[in-house]
């Protein structure tokens, strides 16, 4: 195919809607291409000439189209003023689909919308319809230095070690390296404010804080959220509740962060005592009431998503699943290990407290941990 | 528009225009599931009792034994009270249109009056939960702030922090609390009904299930001030809708930008 929509300069002055019978071969009938300094050579592919390319009617009809796309989007820009300024905010209005939603919000966001909606596609109208669609050809070219400039860099390398001596000056060389080095240090030293304040002062490393937590022998539960001492009667068969030690809050207080509540909280279950097929440790449930960690051994998400008739406990952020009858352990899921699990008993007053701290760490795995 | 027929012949077109037939079905369907719960007073007397035993013995004893002593296909009826009786049976979800994971709510088979001599016989059976009374359920001083912290404590994280419910285990799921009544929650929270844990008066008290009722009303009187709530599900259905939706309105721009004009 040689007959392409390249034109030699002599050929056709006339601005592309001259001739519109259809005796004309068609490829002839493309709007001539840009011809000044920098135009580039039509791809020899073939061309097929659009509507709006020898019928003035369509091409002016296009025009319309692209015109009436950018006043559309004037429109709407009014619009959006007089909707900004004339609708009250409170006001709700029913749209189908949508439902009931904010009159004055449907408004703004549908007029901007389609203000500015209307300019890109008024934009691509103009190019798909009136804007030459003959397919040209772009020589790339090698993106390298040519051997000059390369030649010159070198140069100027040279002329700089030169003149700084930094090749000269051994010592000087030597102590920008090293202060270089040195630099980033206070970087990885303000870590240390990682580790919990009251706790980095009693001497504990952050391994060890991660493995303890406000539970100690005797330490009394309490609900979350009101804060009441627990009595075994309180909590049914097939009960919830999820608690915390009692001094919580004045260790929130003290500690001016949330690290002590994230790392104690737990949740109370009771079951049929012979509903129990495992246990942690011997005796750790008390009537079958059994407390477990309430945060997630995999990456720490607080589970309370208990179903008391499987006695699984589902974690919302990865499904892992903990069978709390069967010592809290991994039967779905990415958790690589067992719902760690707070012996329990009652204090002489008959609330339940913890018999002893959690035995293993809780929450998920760390460095140190192993 | 002459090239309309042609474009629409191209296979992104049309896998586009399946997947919005798809998204339209699944619309249907999930707003032509819904029902709406009854009240009932529950009675005591020898007659309710009486007509409960009949009822109970034609719809309920075929599962829960006819003595409601349980079977394999059902948990055992004594000792769960007036108050599951009610939650189970006015909002449809029982008796069960056919075994499954979990029995979802339908539009209701008895009469407020069977309901509560159903209540009655169960309740005759074995101590249990009794029927919520009117001062109970009065949730007109409630501490609404407070009951959104218990609820996030206690609820959300099965209900969802704006009560739209989640999925569970193996096909089960809490339902959605926005077709919830006070008197419907105050039960669930008192029965545990299905896998619900139970939230006894002695760690939740009345007054803190109060607060938490007049939370799950204030978000259900809460108006959508963005439109499509999308079930509330957050990320999830925003970003499903966002991928389907929006993705595909943006590849069908795409499409038009890159087809030649004619």
């Amino acid at each position: 195919m040689s007959d392409l929509t390249t034109r030699d300069g002599a050929s056709a002055p006339d601005h592309g809607h001259g001739h519109g019978n259809g005796d004309v071969p068609a490829d002839d009938l493309a709007r001539p291409l840009y011809e000044g300094p920098g135009a580039l050579p039509a791809a020899d592919i073939p061309h097929r000439p659009r509507r709006s390319d020898f019928d003035p009617k369509a091409a002016r009809r296009a025009e319309r189209q692209v015109a009436g796309l950018f006043l559309l989007s004037m429109l709407m820009v009014v619009l959006f003023v007089v909707a900004y300024i004339a609708i009250d905010p409170q006001a709700d209005i029913y749209i189908p689909v949508f439902g009931e939603i904010g009159y004055m919000n449907f408004a703004l966001g549908l007029t901007f919308g389609l203000g500015v909606f209307c300019i890109g596609a008024g934009a691509i109208q103009w190019a798909k319809k009136l804007m030459p669609d003959v397919e040209v050809v772009q020589e790339r070219h090698s993106l390298a230095s040519t051997p000059h400039e390369d030649v010159e860099a070198a140069e100027q390398y040279e002329r700089g070690k030169e003149e700084s001596g930094f090749a000269q000056y051994k010592v000087i060389r030597r102590t920008l390296i090293a202060a270089l080095a040195l630099f980033p240090i206070p970087l990885v030293v303000m870590l240390r404010d990682l580790w919990t304040p009251t706790d980095s002062a009693a001497g504990l490393s952050p391994a060890e804080q991660l493995s303890t937590t406000a539970w100690v022998e005797g330490m009394p539960i309490v609900t979350d959220g009101t804060y009441v001492k627990i009595r075994p009667e309180d909590i049914p068969v097939g009960g919830l509740v999820s608690a915390l030690p009692e001094d919580i809050e004045e260790i929130q207080k003290a500690e001016h962060n949330l690290n002590a509540r994230g790392k104690a909280a737990i949740i109370l279950v009771r079951m049929e005592p012979d509903e129990i097929r495992a246990q942690q440790g011997d005796g750790w449930d008390y009537q079958g009431i059994l407390a477990y960690s309430k945060i997630c051994t995999h990456v720490g998400c607080p589970i309370a998503l208990y179903e008391h008739r499987t006695h699984h406990l589902l974690c919302p952020c990865h499904q892992s699943t903990f069978d709390l009858a069967d010592a809290g352990n991994v039967i779905f899921g990415p958790a690589a290990r067992r719902m760690p699990q707070l012996p329990i008993g009652v204090n002489e007053e008959g609330f339940l407290v913890a018999k002893a701290p959690f035995a293993e760490p809780i929450g998920p795995s760390f460095w140190e941990r192993g | 528009m002459k090239g309309l027929a042609a474009r629409r012949r191209n296979p992104i077109v049309a896998s586009m225009l399946l997947l919005v037939a798809l998204l339209g079905v699944g619309g249907v369907y999930a707003v032509a599931t819904s029902a709406a719960p009854a009240e009932a007073v529950a009675t005591g007397d020898q007659t309710a009792i009486d007509e409960g035993k009949r009822l109970y013995l034609e719809g309920c004893s075929s599962c829960h034994g006819l003595n409601a002593q349980g079977t394999s296909n059902g948990p055992t009826l004594i000792g769960v009270g007036a108050a599951a009786v009610h939650f189970q049976v006015s909002t449809g979800r029982m008796p069960m249109a056919a075994p499954g994971a979990q029995a979802p709510t339908k539009p209701v088979d008895y009469t407020e009056d069977e309901v509560a001599q159903m209540a009655a016989y169960i309740a005759s059976l074995g101590p249990g939960p009794a029927i919520p009374t009117a001062e109970q359920l009065d949730y007109s001083d409630a501490d609404i702030a407070e009951g959104g912290v218990l609820f996030r404590i206690n609820c959300a994280q099965c209900h969802q922090a704006a009560g739209g419910g989640g999925a569970l285990t193996d096909g089960k799921y809490a339902p959605s609390l926005m077709e919830a009544t006070p008197q419907e929650i105050y039960e669930a929270m008192l029965t545990g009904p299905q896998n619900m844990p139970v939230f006894g008066d002695g760690t939740l008290q009345v007054e803190d299930k109060q607060a938490i009722i007049a939370y799950v009303m204030d978000l259900q009187q809460a108006p959508n001030p963005g439109g499509l709530s999308l079930g509330r599900l957050g990320p999830v259905s925003e970003g499903l809708f966002l991928w389907a939706g929006a993705m595909a309105a943006f590849v069908g721009l795409a499409v038009w930008i890159g087809i030649k004009a004619r």
